[in-house]
């Protein structure tokens, strides 16, 4: 258990690849701290800086506040949950757990104590025997985590370690690294590129994107407040619309592709003529009945029903279509078709403006 | 998978097409190997003119004497040395070749061109390299006071055909084990050192364990090879001697054979080499196909 810090962390590859550009986190001891972002964006690359299996360009990686960058892996005592979930085959369940503690000399009691203890967290008492071919997927997972556990290590580090699996056990595997994470309150970074992983498992959350740090906090101060139309596009699905728009002071906003004016309420209006893009989540559009109260009419194009909710693709009526697609999720009882003119309202104070220039919040 | 299946509407062309390649191995491996079983039943006089049918005596001399006993350790200390020196230096190649990055293909290139060379030209280069009288090899060696004459020294000779054998060999194994290296995940490489494991540890607890099918399989062809592929280089450097110090079983067959002119023990000889290759084939088809597992 330990705090975990990087310091403008910078990474270039040998071919002059910039892999990752100057990333600052800060983990306080028991925390996890979830990496998301595009594939290519780095994530990896910083994961694997942590680890000690790739050097580090520039900046300081500090585990308990010493600099770890020229410790090598082991020396770190860090554990590592691969995507492929990296397990020994040659080796029994048993031995894969007790690799690592065989390696660092300790007695052969205390070793079984820990192992057998693990195994019986983890549901695999009845598996220690087996060799890794003959587990099911999601036994393999609890494997590569119970390897990690019984380290009891500074930090546990996580390289997509659900992406292999069905999506039904990769959701019970969700649950239970949260609570195996509280449980042991090991402080904890984790790569993902799926959004419901981000979410719900981070105490902190990075998006990044192109090598940086594109925003860092909490999951729902993220959703809530996207600090750039890269992260506001990034977290939340079906993602936010973002509309190209023209300030016209106090009258609201006049969309770009030739549609209304838009006024959103309880929003800080920008100053007349600026250039900039109106971000409404797709949940934060309400189907009035009164045109009257209507801040855009959708003329829609698609619809998907889901059930719970229903989706409304389309645009904005009187746009020439250059603005692209705006989708509105709407109640699964509302009986909607192609072709249907929807009065929309904005949800008060839930709308987002970026700059259009630079994509920044305004 | 689906193959494309062709009937044939005549019933005698497909026989007709193979005829080719059952002439081939008809004449060229069926004929001999029968002449060899029927051959290693008879006795020739002294001067080729009648031959007796013997049963088995050809094979009851054959184990009752102690050359060919001599003939079979040889034989097992010259296949063992050769696939053990062989693997383990193609090992140390393709270990350190696979750590490179950039200069990978180099290396692995030059390191199969001593594959192309034929036996019997490897034979020769060897025996020039380790000639007593001429060669570079014992000339640096007597600067250390060792004395070098393969020609009387059987461990000389010996140790002269394994290098000589093992070297064209070390391509082969490299290319292979260089593969299975590649095949082994390097996510296991990281996990082991982070769990603790320094370079030799990994190697001997993980790299080499995942190595084992590739081992066996090459075990099995290197000992082949070494048994039967090996008469050139035997026969352009020490041919068999001194003293039968390097007669392996395939070298005596021809010694007693075509030089002896004795061609029931000969042939017996050849047969007994046969069931050896039955017996090496159908090890390498039980264990190598299935894979052996860990
Ligand atoms: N060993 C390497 N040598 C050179 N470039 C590399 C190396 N590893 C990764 N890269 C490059 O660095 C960038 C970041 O890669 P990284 O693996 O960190 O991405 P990622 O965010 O983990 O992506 P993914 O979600 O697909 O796993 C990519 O452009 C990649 O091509
Ligand atoms: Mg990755």
């Amino acid at each position: 258990m330990a705090t975990v810090e990087l310091k403008d962390v910078k990474k270039t590859y040998a071919g002059g690849v910039e892999a990752v550009k100057g990333v600052s986190i800060d983990i306080p001891d028991g925390q996890m701290c979830v990496l998301v972002g595009p594939s290519g964006c780095g994530k990896s690359t910083l994961l694997r800086m942590v680890a000690g299996l790739e050097t580090i360009t520039a900046g300081d990686v500090l585990i308990d506040n010493n600099v770890v960058n020229r410790l090598g892996p082991a020396e770190r005592d860090i554990a590592m949950v691969f995507q492929n979930y990296a397990l020994y085959p040659h080796m029994k369940v048993y031995d894969n757990m007790a690799y690592g503690l065989r390696n660092r000399g300790m007695p052969r009691p205390e070793i079984d104590q820990r192992v057998r203890e693990a195994a019986a967290t983890l549901g695999l008492a009845e598996l220690l025997e087996r060799k890794p071919r003959e587990l099911s997927g999601g036994q393999r997972q609890r494997v590569a985590m119970g390897r990690a556990i019984v380290r009891s290590p500074k930090a546990f580090l996580f390289d997509e370690p659900l992406s292999n699996l069905d999506a039904k056990l990769r959701g019970q595997m969700r649950i239970e690294i949260k609570a195996i994470q509280r449980r042991f309150g090991v402080t904890s970074i984790y790569v993902t590129h799926d959004q419901v992983e981000a979410m719900t498992l981070a105490d902190i959350l990075v998006v990044m994107n192109a090598g940086l740090a594109e925003q860092i906090g909490t999951p729902l101060s993220i959703y809530e407040r996207p600090a750039t139309t890269f992260v506001a596009g990034f977290i939340g699905s079906p993602s936010m619309n973002l509309m190209k728009a023209v300030a016209q002071g106090a009258k609201g906003l006049q969309l770009a592709d030739g549609g209304s004016v838009v006024k959103p309420r309880d929003t800080e209006l920008p100053q007349g003529g600026r250039e900039v893009l109106l971000g409404v989540r797709p949940e934060h559009f309400t189907l009035v009945k009164d045109g009257k109260n209507a801040d855009l009419e959708l003329s829609v194009t698609a619809v998907e029903t889901l059930g719970a909710d229903t989706l409304a693709h389309g645009r904005p009526s009187g746009s020439n279509g250059s603005g692209g697609e705006i989708i509105a999720r709407l109640p699964g009882a509302s009986r909607i078709d192609e072709g249907d003119v929807l009065p929309l309202a904005i949800d008060p104070g839930l709308a987002h403006l970026f700059d259009a220039a630079s994509g920044q919040r305004i | 998978m689906q193959t494309k299946r062709t009937v044939f509407p005549n019933k005698a062309l497909p026989y007709f097409l193979l005829l080719p390649q059952l002439a081939v191995t008809g004449i060229f491996f069926l004929w001999p190997a029968w002449q060899a079983i029927w051959f290693s039943f008879l006795r020739e006089d002294a001067f080729g003119f009648k031959s007796t049918f013997v049963w088995l005596e050809n094979y009851a001399r054959l184990f009752n004497s102690a050359s060919y006993i001599n003939s079979i350790s040889i034989t097992f200390t010259f296949a063992f040395a050769v696939a053990f020196l062989s693997m383990a230096v193609a090992l140390l190649f393709a270990v350190n070749v696979n750590s490179m990055i950039r200069s990978r293909n180099a290396y692995t290139t030059l390191l199969v061109w001593p594959y192309a060379v034929a036996p019997a030209v490897a034979g020769i280069l060897w025996w020039f390299l380790f000639n007593p009288s001429i060669g570079i090899l014992p000339y640096l060696l007597s600067m250390a006071e060792i004395r070098w004459n393969h020609r009387t020294s059987q461990a000389d000779a010996m140790t002269l055909v394994v290098i000589a054998a093992s070297w064209k060999q070390i391509s082969y194994n490299f290319l292979f084990f260089l593969a299975g290296l590649q095949a082994i995940p390097n996510s296991l490489i990281e996990a082991a050192a982070i769990d603790g494991a320094g370079p030799f540890k990994r190697f001997r607890t993980i790299v080499f364990p995942l190595l084992s099918p590739t081992t066996f399989f090459l075990l099995v062809v290197n000992v082949v090879y070494a048994m039967f592929d090996t008469f050139g280089i035997i026969h352009a450097t020490t041919e068999g001697g001194p003293a039968g110090g390097t007669n392996i079983m395939v070298y005596k067959v021809y010694a007693d054979g075509v030089i002896g002119l004795n061609l029931g023990s000969s042939s017996a000889q050849s047969v007994v080499l046969m069931c050896v290759v039955i017996f090496l084939t159908v090890i390498q088809f039980r264990y190598i196909e299935r894979r052996v597992q860990y």
